[in-house]
This record gives C-alpha cells, structure tokens and sequence, in this order.
C-alpha cells in the first residue's frame, strides 16, 4: 500500500527544484525586487516550512529502524525551524539576519541525518551513493547559508544557496530503491530495478 | 561625454535585458530538462506503457514533475518579477 521510499524522494526532489528555482530567482533580481510584491515574500520559506511538515509522514511510515526514525525526525523539525525563522524574518517579526543561521543549522542536521541512517558504503547501490552524496553536499553547502547571515545581498552567495537546492534535486531524482552506481552494486543489495 | 553616457546606457540596457532573459529562461530551460530527461529515460514516465501499473507507479512520473516546475515557473512567477524588475530598474533610472 505504501509507495516505495524512491517515489517518497522523488516527491521531495520536485518540492527542492521548487525551493532551487525561487531562490535562484531571488538571487537574479535581488532582495528590493523580490520584496515588491509580499506574497513572494513567503514563497520559499512557506514552502520550507511545508517540506519540513511533510517530513513528519516520512517518519511515521518509513521507520526501517530506529535510526531512520530519528534522522526524519530531526530533519522534519530542522526544516520546519529553518522554515519558521526564514519566514519571520521575511514577515519582519524578526530583525537579526542572524536567524539565517537556523538554516545552515539545518543544513548540518539534514547532513549528519542523511549521513548516520546510511549503514552502507558509497558503492553498494544506488541509494547508498546518493545518501552519501547529499550528506557531503549539505555538509560543504551550509556555507551558503552560513555566508548568508553575514553578507545577506551577496549575489554569489544567494546564488550558491539556490544551487545546493538545485544539486540536490537532481541527486533525489536519481535515486532508485536498488539499482547500480558507476557499474557498481552489492548483491546484498537485492534484485535490480528497471 | 555624451559618448560616456550612451556607454552607460548601452551598459544598463545589456544588465537589464540580460538578468531579465535569464529570468524568462528559467522555467523553459527547466521544461526542456524534464523533456531531455524524459527521451532518454522514457522508461520513468510509466504512463507511456501503463499495463501492469500499479497506482504509485503511475502517479510517480519525474521527468513530468520537472516540466509541470518550470511551466508553473514561467507562468506564475516570471512574469510578474520581470515586470517588478523592469519597474524597479526604470526608477533607478529616473
């Protein structure tokens, strides 16, 4: 009944190409534009927000085990902290761009998420490589939205920000339940998929 | 100096056309991934062969998803923001 954990990720890599796009359109035509209309102004911290929100199902119906269990459950409440403050920031209910700091903040969480609940190593499958890859992308990403705190109107770094999201997508895409790497994969891993 | 504020106003013109191109390419740039995707892993689109389907499978369709993106990207969000941009660029302007 349930749909497979690619499907689930899939799902998510639409909502991050979602995130990707809007803050690469940010980046494009800087914060002054962007805020002229304010219901851009909530776009993608609404749907961080959301994403993290949608986490929680995740968590509920994928528990393989316990440490799956607990990186969904701390990514849920990574993205809808990071969500939350991005989103008072933009309604002007928090000042410091300081609060930035919650979303690389939830970059390393998501990172050291991804990267504890995958037991296998880079070349056991498909899915093992992709974990491994989103986790060291998220881990060198938070730089953005480190940088960002700091240097909010920089162009390189809001740029920088939207691709890690962008990155992201196209690894969550690639993902299959069981399916070679580079020619590679574990006969542990079970039967291939298409 | 009248040849140094044509050069300027060349610059900008160029600035502008080109953040406002970039803009309107986003969402056509990323519909065309979604199609390039989808000629060459046809077999991820399962509406195309949908005997033997199950419901997940056929509602799971990525290529789709990167097209139905950049088409909501191009029509609900470009518009607008060229169009803030253009505005934007024409106060500064004066």
């Amino acid at each position: 009944m349930l749909p497979r954990a690619e499907f689930v990720h899939w799902w998510f890599a639409t909502g991050f190409l979602i995130l990707g796009l809007l803050l690469l359109a940010e980046a494009l035509v800087g914060e002054a534009v962007w805020r002229r209309r304010p219901w851009r102004v909530y776009l993608w911290p609404s749907f961080l927000f959301l994403m993290g929100v949608l986490m929680w199902p995740v968590m509920v119906f994928y528990t393989n085990s316990t440490i799956h269990m607990l990186a969904h459950g701390s990514w849920a409440q990574a993205m809808m902290l990071a969500g939350a403050a991005e989103l008072g920031l933009a309604r002007g209910k928090l000042h410091s761009p300081y609060w930035s700091l919650t979303t690389a903040g939830a970059f390393l969480v998501s990172a050291a998420a991804i990267l504890l609940h995958e037991q296998n190593g880079w070349f056991y499958a498909r899915a093992a490589f992709l974990h491994h890859a989103l986790g060291w992308t998220f881990v060198i990403g938070a730089a953005f939205p480190l940088a960002r705190a700091f240097k909010p109107s920089s162009a390189v770094v809001r740029t920088g920000f939207a691709l890690v999201f962008v990155v992201t997508a196209v690894f969550l895409y690639s993902d299959r339940d069981a399916a070679p790497i580079f020619g590679h994969m574990s006969p542990l891993a079970g039967a291939q998929h298409r | 100096m009248e040849s140094h504020f044509a050069t300027e106003a060349v610059a900008n013109l160029r600035r502008r056309s080109l953040r406002g191109a970039a803009l309107n390419l986003i969402g056509p740039l990323t519909m065309l991934g979604g199609v390039v995707w989808a000629f060459l892993q046809p077999y991820r689109l399962t509406f195309l062969h949908p005997n033997g389907q199950g419901f997940w499978w056929l509602l799971a369709e990525p290529p789709l998803y990167v097209v139905l993106v950049g088409l909501a990207f191009a029509v609900l969000i470009a518009p607008a923001l060229i169009q803030d941009l253009e505005e934007a660029e024409d106060a500064a302007e004066g």
